[in-house]
């Protein structure tokens, strides 16, 4: 079985890559790759501009000079308020949601070696969402106690999906299949919890459901940012060992890569960050799946892509965002339907693309 | 053949028992001989009456398991798939979206006029699946991840038409579990030719499919016509999901499950495998309907929340006890 039957050819052929070899005095050793480098810092500009034209977006104008002024402290009371209270947390949830969904996505799709492998299709989106809708319904719980529930669904949803993947070590395939069937029940779960609620509930579960930023204040930045700081210097240092699982475990193990033990930390992070992300904005689809996929195209390099991906993730979201408020008026449409369009029309390209190409 | 042919009957006559169950079992509860009557004496009481509702649920579950479980055995044989079942591989799904449409969109509220769209839509879904999932290089895990993205795009796409409209909101909450509690006559009536023609054209298909399984070359030196097969396959596992989405909502994993029970016994002859799929799986769906009518009594549990709970564990231990390299 062709296990990187999937991946974009890396060019062999041509200009040999620009890499700088970083080295301390101590032997550590760092490569920066110059094309990954740039895609990074280009990805954070896009995604920086985007959320100050996101801030000037709304009920309020503003332009992206009075945007920028304000957030500088120099703004009138009004723009202050606007900015700072309303508009910035809702874009700074937006931001680390994306990075969130961006790594996470990256890291799942490494592990599980497939493109398609996304917590979307694992169903731990699905599972985070089980937990939000029992507190939901159930006990028609305030909005801290929805992101506990999504929180804790997310969790348990990811240790039953591995400790059932288990079986002399977790396998990529087995790992997908597993998380299908999972999804499956956790799907059918949510339909029925759907089905019990009383009217209003149940369109306050369904917009749920779909992924928004309405609404965000500053107490959902704190624990989102709180858990990035943490997890991002883990998830890194490990991304050397995760670049060899790539090639397949006996190789891996030849070359000195714990091997279950990486992809457990790897697993048991990714799982943090897209519970979280599910918790604070709701189940926002597709961007796990697009955004490593989108950052391998740019950077053409091969490996989890961890960084660019990460990047890529908050450009995604924070414009989709503000697609979904330029297209439909604010507060219309939440923004995992322009996600979900977005996630359609990337799986129909992959489609022609991967075809054209012979790959599948 | 002797002893497959009395396990035939033997199968038959489980249904029949389960059948009756789903009659007789409910909120409320009725005496076999208040069945009986309800049966062949009506007269128009109290009990005639439960038995008249629950007999034309039973008579759609019917219908709706044998459908399914049948579509998901040609599915197998036809992507030579363990895996295929018409809920995994999303085509329920595509009748979903598709019936969304037809109502929220096009105005449209009776069976027979968004039963053409479920067909539309489950056909369009199991084409792009089978494309996305790599067509005759397709492995049974690239065919159930194009399956599954495929389900969450077009039930990202579900709820966004709910949030828009309340009104379908109301309509399409209970629509999308899967369920029995629609099922009146005229239902049946409208969905029965639709299920005689994609349940006869499967069991036709029982012996180039068994052709089929041997591999392309085998199967076109034994005079397959591959491609004429396979596409009368797709077409009948379409006409069958297509109906029993249109009628029931989405249930998953019957069409997984129960080829797999029957393979255990009959051995991989797809003349056998047919018939058994067509006679119990339309049992495991009832006993799943019963099931959810007695676990959360006077309430019900969906029959396609049954079989999802059911099934998720069945499709793990599938996938458990096969080596990768199977897959």
């Amino acid at each position: 079985m062709k296990t990187t039957g999937t991946r974009p050819p890396v060019k062999t052929s041509g200009t040999p890559r620009a890499v700088r070899v970083l080295r301390t005095p101590g032997g550590l050793s760092v490569r920066l790759d110059l094309r990954t480098c740039t895609v990074v810092a280009l990805l954070v500009v896009a995604a920086l501009a985007a959320s100050v034209v996101l801030i000037g977006t709304g009920d309020f104008p503003m332009s992206a000079a009075d945007v920028l002024r304000t957030l500088a402290g120099e703004g009138n009371p009004g723009q202050e308020f606007i900015v700072r209270e309303l508009r910035l947390p809702r874009v700074l949830v937006g931001l680390l949601v994306g990075a969130c969904l961006g790594l996470g996505g990256a890291l799942f799709q490494s592990i599980s070696r497939n493109p398609l492998g996304s917590p979307d299709v694992l169903g731990l989106s699905q599972g985070a969402t089980a937990g939000a809708l029992i507190v939901i319904v159930l006990f028609s719980g305030s909005a801290a106690a929805v992101t506990l529930g999504a929180l804790a669904g997310g969790l348990t949803t990811g240790l039953a999906i591995y400790l059932l993947a288990w079986k002399r070590g977790v396998h990529g395939y087995r790992l997908v299949l597993v998380g299908i069937g999972v999804n499956a029940v956790a799907t059918a779960v949510n339909g029925y919890l759907i089905t019990k609620a009383d009217f209003v509930d149940a369109a306050r579960a369904v917009v749920w459901l779909t992924g928004s930023l309405n609404g965000r204040d500053w107490t959902q930045v704190g624990p989102l940012f709180a858990l990035c700081v943490v997890l991002l210097p883990l998830v890194l240092g490990c991304a050397r060992g995760l670049r060899m699982l790539e090639m397949g475990d006996d190789i891996s193990y030849a070359l000195g890569v714990h091997v279950e033990r990486v992809r457990l930390l790897m697993l048991g992070s990714a799982v943090l960050l897209v519970a979280a992300a599910t918790a604070a904005a709701g189940p926002v689809s597709f961007v796990a799946l697009t955004a490593p996929q989108l950052a391998r195209r740019l950077t053409r390099s091969p490996g989890p892509n961890l960084m660019p991906s990460l990047c890529m993730g908050a450009a995604l979201l924070v414009t989709a965002d503000w697609a979904a408020q330029r297209a439909f008026g604010a507060d219309q449409l939440p923004v995992g339907v322009v996600t979900g369009v977005l996630g359609g029309v990337y799986l129909l390209w992959l489609l022609v693309t991967e075809r054209r190409a012979g790959r599948i | 053949m002797a002893a497959r042919s009395l396990g035939l009957l033997v199968s038959v006559v489980i249904l029949a028992l389960v059948a009756l169950t789903s009659i007789a079992v409910g909120a409320k509860e009725l005496s076999l001989t208040q069945v009986w009557h309800g049966l062949f004496q009506d007269t128009g009481t109290y009990g005639d009456v439960v038995v008249g509702e629950r007999l034309s649920r039973t008579v759609l579950g019917l219908l709706a398991g044998a459908a399914l479980g049948l579509a998901g055995a040609v599915l197998q044989a036809v992507t030579r798939n363990p895996l295929a079942d018409p809920g995994i591989l999303g085509i329920n799904a595509g009748a979903s979206a598709a019936v969304v449409t037809a109502i929220t969109f096009f105005g449209v509220t009776s069976l027979s006029g968004y039963v053409w769209f479920a067909f539309l839509g489950a056909a369009a879904v199991g084409v792009l699946v089978w494309f996305l999932g790599g067509s005759r290089g397709a492995t049974p895990v690239r065919l159930a991840l194009a399956g599954t993205a495929l389900s969450a795009a077009l039930y990202g796409y579900l709820q966004a038409v709910m949030i828009m409209d309340g009104a379908a909101l109301g309509k399409m909450r209970f629509w999308t579990v899967g369920s029995l509690t629609a099922a009146t006559d005229a239902v049946i009536v409208q969905v029965l030719p639709f299920f005689v023609i994609g349940t006869v054209t499967a069991l036709l298909l029982a012996r180039p499919l068994n052709a089929l399984e041997m591999g392309d070359d085998t199967a076109r030196a034994l005079g397959a016509g591959l491609d004429r097969t396979r596409a009368l396959a797709l077409f009948s596992a379409t006409v069958l999901c297509g109906a029993a989405t249109a009628a029931c909502g989405p249930i998953v994993f019957v069409g997984l499950m129960v080829p797999h029970v029957v393979r255990s016994f009959t051995g991989p002859d797809l003349r056998w495998i047919l018939p058994y799929a067509t006679v119990l799986s339309p049992v495991l769906l009832l006993g799943a309907d019963v099931v959810g009518r007695i676990v959360a009594r006077p309430a019900e549990l969906q029959v396609g929340v049954v079989t999802a709970i059911i099934g998720g564990p069945v499709f793990i231990l599938l996938v458990r006890r096969r080596r990768t390299a199977q897959l």
